[in-house]
């Protein structure tokens, strides 16, 4: 696209672009690239030499079960967080579509969650979760169901999912009310006449005409679960006990920064660059696709 | 010539009015509907409102009482007397096991990380979209595409690499090592651009009249303009840089430099009940305090900049 | 089919009263049209006749059920919306199947159905398509489809025609009407324009600010308007109103200027020299020297083509608007104002004064 009056000159946009450009350059297509063509090195054993080795990280990689137990346990929990945020979220959003009085309150109350950063929304929950000192810890061992998340790591991974989904259900909150107001009211109106009780408006009516919203919001909630709860795992759990909450960014940080092992890390950085790439394009096409009326 | 033809219908004469049938049944039904899907409604929306709040609630009262109460396991609900030094400990001497930085150092450099990455991206995303938008050249459209493509991919994913570069230049350690790399990506410069492109025509004809050069434009007529949409980008982004974690934990090893985020998390070790929480909470209630305070006082900007972006 | 009744339907949103009390009687068949300007409560009334507002007290009684506080759903009753308000997501089969399938009716029994209002809309070939592949016209015929296949008791139109351009409006008004005739439904139809009401209506409601100023005919409202309000919101251009009082023996009316105008058709009662307003449509104006004529000061000629419009001003000061039929140009008009063809209206209270 392009404006119909413009300015001349060329020297001056160059100029303009150049920050961005630059930044661009070094601090993404750069390590893009070193990334990329790091994936297909790997260093011996001191360290000194790198030897070309094609596409061997990747099958290492890809057949290794940790590997495979980080994808397991990325989806497993980008799964939970995305239903968990998504369903709140959007519950919460119709019954504050009802018109209700102080629904201006309760939003604000309801969206501040976003401001905290997932590392401290973890702090906050460990808080609450530790087996001595936190209150649902202890009450829960309290009562005989045996916590603690650092000896099981199911009791882990729902903490980390629970520390999650709370600081996404202000976000998802946010678009769906803003979805859901976007609908005519006649429409509903109209489908009220023809005899449509609240039940059936909701999924006959409100869901499909959501539809773009939703989708829109299930990308970013799994892209938020994939990379950005990197804190929430580092704070609480370190990837334990025993890899049990490891998810694939966070091994990328073990392997690349910890275990220093840059050819495995880097294939696993491209792995997860093409899964954020297709998960983008994705929800690229799905928003060209939102208008219906 | 339409509706005059066919007889029209008799006026009903003026006879009493007979009773109408009520169906009470049904009446009664529909009341008791819409009165339960109010209780819902509000009884959803408090319990929404309480499940944000609990947390936040829990960290506050915890942050006010002595670290041998909450050790042992007293865990109380309601705030204690210990504020006071609680606050002051976490401020001038941080806390925790490894006794880090204290938390005016960690606020501090938060807040200049916060600011400088949202003033960074707001000022080159200004610029560039103004390029791309009111001039053409060569390579224009592949410049676009280049921003564009940044959004593809999050600093969590290059990270290593990136790593690499800060290092090679030396910049580990270092305010601009920290900051910059963070203003690679193009969600501001998309938005403004989107911004841009409804600037009616008349304003650049007339400004071109006046004889205005295309950057007396931009800081006359454009920057103006924009000043809702930097305010809503502003607190977007300032949450964002705010709650960066990852790449702090990397660049910076300097414990003066330490922001308080990642400050926050070391200072809880491996999670021990022998944790000196109060401080420990407070300087969570601290680390919070400042994006949440944004949020609040400029909250239509917030959500005005979230569903922006989002486009 | 049904018989429509409201009593004494008042409406108040906090503390402003919008209906004061409505009481309408709508013959099973009639077409009868709400009209008034924005604001005078009409599509709240509407509204609550169609159970999307609440009544603040008053009853809706349709065909003898007492259906006040009961849902849309369970009134019977079908709603053609001022834009349209089409299922976006479903074509154009399933906006109109939607209600039936809520019923429970049989497949068979459904395209039967919709086969038929399509038929007699002509919109068959567009069962398929989506709202946003039609054009205006199109959206409202699939409206009134999704309405026509329920066969509720009652149709009430809210401004259908607001949104289509002049043309396409003129067109669509007789088909509505033809349709109303052709399938016998009871109809509530609200609109703003004067035009559409009188041709569309077997009756109307000119409301005024919350109030039923006039319940009648078309015919009987242009010929006897009720009051000053309704004289000058029926008929294009506006009445002309003309300042007066009751003089000799209350059978003239006394100008400004002096002038007298005896009455027709007889006295009016009243106090002498009572202030009056007399009312005086622009086609009814006559063009004429004679006694007793005005001398217009031409201000704005507006030609028609079959007619002319012309603005002047009398001596006093006074403006008057006439009718007439052809062509004119010229500065000055002559003007009569035939006695017989006057409205008389209290000054104070605007209501018709009759002898």
């Amino acid at each position: 696209m392009q404006r119909k009056v413009i300015f001349q000159g060329r020297l001056l946009p160059l100029a303009l672009l150049a920050p961005q450009l630059a930044i661009t350059v070094m601090f993404f297509f750069w390590p893009a690239g070193r990334a990329i063509y790091q994936s297909l090195l790997r260093e011996d054993a001191f360290g000194l030499s790198s030897e070309f080795v094609g596409l061997e990280n990747f099958q290492d990689v890809l057949s290794d079960p940790n590997w495979l137990n980080a994808a397991l346990n990325s989806l497993v929990f980008s799964g939970c967080v995305a239903g968990l945020a998504l369903g709140l979220a959007l519950f919460l959003a119709v019954q504050a579509d009802k018109s209700l009085r102080g629904v201006t309150i309760y939003r604000s109350l309801l969206i501040w969650p976003y401001a905290v950063a997932p590392a401290v929304a973890a702090v906050l929950w460990l808080f609450l979760f530790q087996p001595q000192v936190g209150l649902i810890g202890r009450w829960l061992n309290a009562v005989g169901i045996g916590w603690d998340y650092r000896l099981n790591g199911r009791d882990a991974m729902i903490l980390i999912v629970i520390a999650a989904a709370w600081k996404q259900v202000a976000y998802n909150f946010i678009f769906f009310l803003a979805g859901l107001q976007s609908i005519p009211a006649s429409v509903l109106e109209a489908a009220a006449i023809d005899g449509a009780r609240p039940t059936r408006r909701f999924w006959s009516i409100i869901f499909p005409l959501l539809s773009p919203t939703t989708f829109f919001l299930l990308v970013v909630n799994l892209t938020y679960a994939f990379f950005e709860t990197f804190g929430i795992i580092h704070a609480l759990t370190s990837g334990g006990p025993g890899q049990a909450t490891e998810t694939l960014i966070y091994k990328v940080y073990v392997d690349g920064v910890q275990n220093l092992n840059l050819g495995l890390s880097s294939a696993q950085s491209v792995i997860l660059m093409v899964l954020v790439i297709a998960l983008t394009a994705v929800q690229f096409r799905a928003v060209e696709k939102k208008v219906h009326y | 010539m339409e509706g005059t033809a066919a007889p029209a219908p008799a006026i009903p004469p003026a006879a009493p009015l007979a009773e109408p049938i009520r169906n009470d049944a049904l009446l009664r039904a529909t009341r008791r509907r819409r009165v339960v899907s109010r209780l819902i409604a509000h009884g959803a929306l408090l319990l929404g409102v309480l499940i944000v709040a609990f947390p936040i609630w829990m960290t506050l009262v915890g942050s006010t009482h002595d670290a041998n109460t909450i050790g042992r396991g007293d865990v109380p609900l309601l705030p204690g007397i210990h504020a006071a030094e609680n606050y002051a400990t976490a401020w001038n001497e941080g806390g925790g096991r490894t006794h880090t930085t204290p938390a005016s150092v960690m606020l501090r450099n938060s807040l200049i990380m916060a600011v400088a990455i949202a003033i960074g991206k707001i000022a080159i995303s200004i610029l560039s979209a103004y390029a791309v938008v009111f001039f053409a050249f060569p390579g224009r459209m592949l410049a676009f595409w280049a921003i564009f493509i940044t959004l593809m991919l999050p600093v969590e994913v290059r990270i290593i690499p990136t790593f690499q570069v800060i290092v090679d230049l030396n910049l580990g350690n270092t305010w601009p090592g920290l900051v910059i790399p963070l203003i690679a990506s193009a969600t501001a410069t998309l938005l403004f651009r989107q911004f841009f492109l409804t600037i009616p025509d008349e304003f650049v004809e007339a400004a071109k009249i006046d004889g205005a050069g295309p950057l007396r434009f931009l800081k006359d007529v454009v920057l103006p303009l924009s000043l809702t949409n930097i305010a809503a980008l502003f607190v977007i982004l300032f949450i964002y840089g705010w709650n960066q974690y990852l790449w702090p934990l990397l660049i910076i090893n300097d414990r003066s430099m330490e922001t308080i985020v990642v400050g926050l998390s070391k200072m809880i070790g491996r999670g021990d009940s022998q944790n000196e929480w109060n401080t420990i909470m407070a300087t969570a209630v601290l680390a919070l305090l400042p994006p949440v305070l944004v949020v609040a006082l400029m909250q239509r900007w917030f959500v005005r900049g979230l569903t922006e972006t989002e486009k | 089919m049904a018989t429509l009744s409201l009593r004494d339907v008042k409406k108040s949103f906090a503390a402003t009263s919008v209906l004061h009390g409505i009481d309408l009687e709508v013959a099973d068949g009639e077409l009868v049209v709400i009209v008034g300007a924005s604001g005078c409560g009409k599509s709240t009334l509407l509204r609550i006749v169609a159970g999307l507002e609440t009544p603040t007290s008053g009853q809706v009684v349709i065909n003898g059920r007492d259906v006040t506080g009961l849902e849309p759903a369970d009134r019977d009753i079908a709603m053609v919306f001022q834009n349209y308000a089409l299922y976006p997501h479903m074509t154009v089969f399933g906006n109109m199947a939607y209600g039936l399938k809520i019923r429970g009716m049989a497949k068979a029994e459904i395209q039967r159905r919709v086969a038929a209002a399509a038929e007699i809309l002509g919109i068959g070939p567009l069962l398929e398509r989506k709202p946003k592949q039609l054009s205006g016209g199109q959206r409202q015929r699939v409206a009134m489809g999704r309405a026509i296949v329920r066969e509720p008791a009652l149709f009430l139109f809210d401004e259908p025609l607001s949104n289509l351009d002049a043309k396409l409006r003129v067109q669509m008004r007789a088909e509505i009407r033809r349709l109303q005739r052709r399938l016998g439904v009871t109809s509530l139809f609200v609109t703003h324009d004067q035009v559409e009401a009188m041709t569309l209506g077997d009756r109307l409601v000119v409301m005024n600010a919350g109030r039923p100023a006039q319940v009648a005919p078309p015919m009987e409202i242009f010929s006897r308007p009720a009051d000053i309000y309704v004289a000058g919101f029926i008929g294009s251009p506006s009445m002309n109103f003309i300042p007066a009082s009751l003089d000799q023996g209350n059978g003239s009316a006394r100008l400004a200027d002096g002038t007298l105008i005896p009455f027709a058709d007889g006295p009016r009662k009243g106090t002498a020299g009572m202030p009056i307003t007399l009312g005086l449509r622009p086609e009814h104006v006559e063009p004429g020297d004679g006694p007793g004529s005005i001398q217009l000061s031409v201000e704005l000629i507006e030609p028609l083509g079959s007619e002319t419009v012309v603005h002047g001003r009398a001596p006093g000061g006074m403006a008057v608007t006439a009718r007439m039929p052809g062509a004119f140009t010229g500065d000055r008009l002559p003007v009569r104002l035939p006695p017989a063809q006057l409205h008389v209206f209290d000054a104070d209270s605007g209501r018709r004064l009759d002898p």
